[in-house]
């Protein structure tokens, strides 16, 4: 009895989907009631997870999944992730038409299948939560089925998934084969040499990881997708299913096959340079937010595998508080794009942005300070961002990385810098509508303000994060 | 000293910029007596300063030591006899900007008057601080307030130079980056005096300074990294060109003395050939581009150039008269340079044209501005009696003791500089009155009045007694020159031979 304790976020999360279904399928017009149900529930998620011991590993049902200290940390940005989506998108919805009680309860299942993929411990155990979340993901990415371009993103990213999650079990079945085990621990100690097949294993696995976080050249799915979907999911997609991704990415070459370095390290690094330089050129042709923040995330992601591939802690760390900063640029920027409407429209090109300084200085101020902070201009959070991974990985001398990675923002300011020309100095365009709900209002200062003043105190961060000690 | 002093001066202006930003009105004069009220505050603080400052010591004075990336970096500030007459420039250029918004800035002023003050802070903090991260952070930070004062209140061509000024920027400066982490795993840390007493291993030196190099030379700029100047200086509005010219420049000089030349001295000796080459060029080339220039404001940019030419050559002849000299001269640049843009801001604001060609006899219209211009005309070709003149022969004189040649070639310079200025005088000033636009406009107002003549007097009087200057600055170029030749001789002998 004592394990359930220790999984009580889980089950917690598990029986709010069921009740929330119920009550969705018994009350009439309960759309609102269950989004504010489900936010209040998540929130209880995170205090539960809290509530578990923050200083020692806990292993549970033989081992197959593990509370640390890097479970517990993920699972909450992933909680509060999926909280600031469900609480600023609310509004888009509505004007969407696609104001069903059908979202929050697939946002919490795909939360559910992430905060498993987070804990697992074990190859089937993690592939359970990645096809959870998976599922739930599909059906959101096309949430909005009357539209074209919806259930188009939503069928290419079931099509290609289901294509990956298919090389992904096939490296979990060689490396069964050849290790005579699932579970990470038993791997990672019975493994007698470096044998040929687990390398192959390693590899598909690498793979099915590398397309789930949209690294190159596994990210042709995201532009169309991220564009295709709704807002509110594209906001979804683009933080906290990278979240889950990036742990299992730790966990999986860390704790099995830390031995094995050499055999993924270039893999890493690969994808690593691709993913920073791609994204980068790529996203200067976009003229459509949503693309261009796909390719963005791209080139982002580039540079959290580039912290993972260095092999230690500071490494993992840098890469963790990485994707932490990129969630709270991601959210600001989400919720600027939620305040381009005009009469229940929404905008969402670059030219779209024309001249905004001039109509809504405060909306554009907080753009700029988000988009230089994603180009990693100091003395914005994003700039510590990147000095984190880059500290670390120079610290093991992988120069080549270094200079590449630091190369590619500057070809990735460029095209901040074209959003920037747009808002600052063009023309202006029609005013947007004013009445945004609350939480998109606070979302959006918070996270200007995090992002502004985290030079203040940026060891706070990194302080939690270094409580965090894989290898 | 428990008061952070160093600290006030930088936050002043920023805490002015936040208080500009809740206030409600857009374009009312108030915004503006806020923003000259603080910077002015900021200039007395300076000067109270320079008047604590203890000139007999190298020791970094006013020293503010704080954890900030724990175990690892802190926000460590400090001034010595280098970098204290830079931070008066600055202080002292600022108000004079803010001044001269009445008649350039039209929109948005009081979003000018936000990204200048933030500016201000921001280049404060550069020459302030004793550690490369903090400074990297100061140095890069300054590119967003500047490519907005480019892009938005610029001229044609705005959006090209923003970004080409921008983007040149942040590529030489990356690098310096790398060098900066690389610096904290060779060295164990980033502070900067530290650094100074632990040395740096020669294997890693070479890579280093080409890093920092990379940062600086396009920074200062030099040739063939300084093509953004010309684009930035003539779309950029005036007072955004004043504040390019007069400060943002120097902070690559001031860099290559407190980090190339200290950090790195072995180094600094194998590339000062690099470094004299790549300034003789630019005296020659840039005075001879000058020349040719029907822009004014290009033709001052490129003066420019050949200028921070000179500075470059004096910071590597690692002499006392050399580098005392280019300290000297990036002060007169900075007021001069910043005098000359003003200048062709007054007629601009009236003619709304900056070619040369449209001017011509404005000395029987303008007598005032023409004596102003005629004086900071002859400051910017270094003749005696000018603070321009005291920079440069100091540059010669220690150019001469180090290599004789390189001397002699820009000595050249100085007559192209004497040439270029002397004849875009004529041009805009004398001659016969052609255009009959010019004969309605009027003549300097009060505010032009004070601003140009605040920058004539000292320019005049270091000019004629430039002990003040040099005698702040002495003991500290004495020890860094010392400590430079002491590192040479500890480490670096075998590694020239």
């Amino acid at each position: 009895m004592n394990n359930l304790n220790f999984i009580s976020p889980e089950i917690f999360i598990s029986l709010s989907i069921m009740f929330l279904l119920i009550l969705g399928v018994f009350k009439k017009n309960s759309s609102s009631l269950i989004h504010n149900l489900s936010i209040g529930l998540l929130l209880i998620t995170g205090i539960l997870i809290l509530n578990n011991p923050f200083d020692s590993a806990i292993t549970l049902f033989g081992n197959s999944y593990v509370i640390d200290n890097l479970s517990s940390l993920m699972k909450i940005l992933t909680i509060l992730g999926g909280a600031f989506v469900l609480s600023i998108s609310t509004k888009y919805l509505k004007i969407s038409k696609i104001f069903l009680i059908e979202y929050p309860i697939l946002i919490l299942c795909s939360i559910l299948g992430m905060m498993v993929m987070i804990s697992s411990n074990d190859l089937m155990v993690f592939y359970i939560g990645l096809e959870l979340q998976s599922l739930a993901l599909y059906v959101l990415a096309s949430f909005n089925r009357d539209q074209l371009k919806s259930s188009e993103s939503g069928l290419k990213y079931f099509v290609l998934s289901a294509l990956s999650s298919g090389l992904l079990l096939y490296g979990c079945s060689l490396i069964y084969g050849f290790s005579r085990s699932t579970n990470f621990n038993i791997i990672g100690n019975s493994m007698d040499s470096t044998h040929y097949g687990l390398t192959f294993g390693i590899v598909f696995i690498l793979v099915g990881l590398a397309f789930k976080i949209s690294a190159v050249p596994f990210h042709m799915w995201a532009p169309d997708v991220y564009e295709g979907s709704p807002t509110s999911v594209t906001l979804f997609f683009a933080i906290v299913p990278k979240v889950a991704a990036l742990t299992v990415f730790i966990r999986f070459l860390y704790v099995p096959f830390f031995n094995m370095i050499d055999q993924w390290q270039p893999i890493i690094i690969f994808l690593a340079i691709a993913s920073m330089i791609f994204g980068a050129v790529a996203a200067i042709g976009q003229n459509n937010l949503k693309r261009l923040v796909a390719y963005s995330s791209i080139s982002h992601i580039g540079y959290a595998l580039a912290g993972l591939s260095v092999g230690t802690n500071e490494g993992i760390q840098s890469s963790i508080v990485y994707i932490s900063i990129y969630i709270v640029m991601n959210l600001g920027l989400f919720s600027c794009l939620f305040m381009m409407k005009r009469k229940n429209q929404y905008f969402e090109t670059i030219d779209d942005l024309s001249g905004l300084s001039k109509n809504h200085p405060v909306l554009s101020l907080s753009l700029l300070v988000i988009l230089f902070s994603l180009a990693g201009i100091p003395p914005l959070a994003g700039f510590f961002a990147k000095f984190y991974v880059f500290k670390s990985v120079i610290e093991q001398s992988m120069y080549f990385l270094a200079i590449v990675g630091l190369l590619s923002t500057v070809i990735a300011a460029f095209y901040y810098l074209r959003i920037i020309k747009v808002i600052y100095f063009d023309e202006e365009r029609e005013k947007y509508d004013t009445d945004h709900s609350i939480w998109l209002k606070i979302s959006l200062t918070f996270s200007t303000l995090l992002i502004l003043l985290y030079f203040i105190f940026p060891s706070k961060l990194v302080e939690i994060v270094s409580s965090i000690n894989i290898i | 000293m428990n008061f952070p002093i160093l600290s006030s001066l930088i936050l002043l202006p920023t805490i002015g910029a936040v208080f500009l930003l809740f206030s409600k009105d857009k374009n009312s004069n108030t915004g503006k007596y806020v923003a000259l009220f603080t910077s002015f505050v900021n200039f007395l603080i300076s000067i109270y300063l320079w008047y604590l400052f203890d000139s007999s010591t190298s020791n970094f004075q006013f020293v503010e030591n704080r954890e900030w990336l724990k175990g690892f970096v802190n926000y460590k500030v400090g001034i010595d006899g280098i970098s204290i007459l830079f931070i008066i420039l600055i202080t002292f250029i600022t108000p004079l900007c803010i001044i001269s918004v009445n008649n350039t800035i039209k929109v948005r002023l009081r979003d000018f008057l936000i990204a200048i003050l933030i500016m201000e802070s921001l280049m404060i903090g550069v020459f302030c601080s004793l550690d490369l991260v903090v400074f990297y952070l100061f140095f890069e930070a300054g590119l967003i307030p500047m490519f907005l004062i480019i892009g938005i209140w610029g001229g044609e061509r705005r959006v090209y130079s923003a970004f080409k000024f921008f983007l040149y920027t942040l590529l030489g400066s990356v690098l310096m980056l790398v060098a900066i982490i690389s610096i904290y795993w060779i060295a164990g840390t980033t502070d900067i005096v530290q650094l100074y007493e632990l040395g740096i291993d020669i294997k890693y030196q070479n890579l280093l300074w080409l890093a920092f190099f990379s940062s600086f030379a396009v920074k200062t700029p030099m040739w063939p990294v300084h093509t953004w100047l010309p684009d930035a200086h003539v779309e950029a509005p005036t007072a955004g060109s004043v504040l390019l010219a007069a400060i943002l420049l120097k902070m690559a000089g001031y860099g290559f003395i407190r980090f190339s030349l200290g950090l790195f001295p072995v180094a600094s000796e194998i590339f000062t050939p690099l470094v004299y080459s790549l300034s003789l060029i630019a005296i020659i080339y840039a005075s001879l581009v000058a020349l040719m220039q029907e822009d004014m404001k290009k033709l001052i940019a490129y003066s420019s150039v050949a200028h921070m030419g000179f500075v470059t050559l004096g910071i590597f002849t690692i002499t006392q008269q050399g580098i005392e000299g280019s300290i000297i001269q990036m002060i007169s640049h900075g007021l001069v340079s910043a005098a000359l843009f003003l200048c062709v801001g007054v007629v601009y604001d009236r003619i709304h044209s900056r070619l040369i060609k449209t001017y011509g006899g404005l000395v029987s219209v303008m007598p005032k501005y023409s004596i102003l211009f005629m004086l900071f005309t002859l400051a910017a070709l270094g003749l005696p009696g000018t603070s321009g003149f005291i920079g440069e022969f100091l540059i010669l004189m220690g150019a001469f003791k180090d290599n004789f040649l390189v001397a002699v070639i820009a000595s050249f310079g100085v007559i192209f500089g004497a040439a270029y200025m002397l004849w875009l005088y004529r041009r805009v000033v004398f001659g016969n009155l052609t255009n009959k636009d010019l004969l309605k406009i009027p003549d300097l107002d009060n505010s032009e009045k004070f601003i140009l003549w605040s920058l004539a007097l000292p320019v005049l009087f270091f000019g004629f007694y430039p002990e003040p200057l040099i005698n702040t600055i002495e003991v500290s170029v004495y020890d860094l020159i010392e400590m430079y030749n002491f590192n040479l001789n500890m480490f670096g002998l075998e590694v020239l031979k």
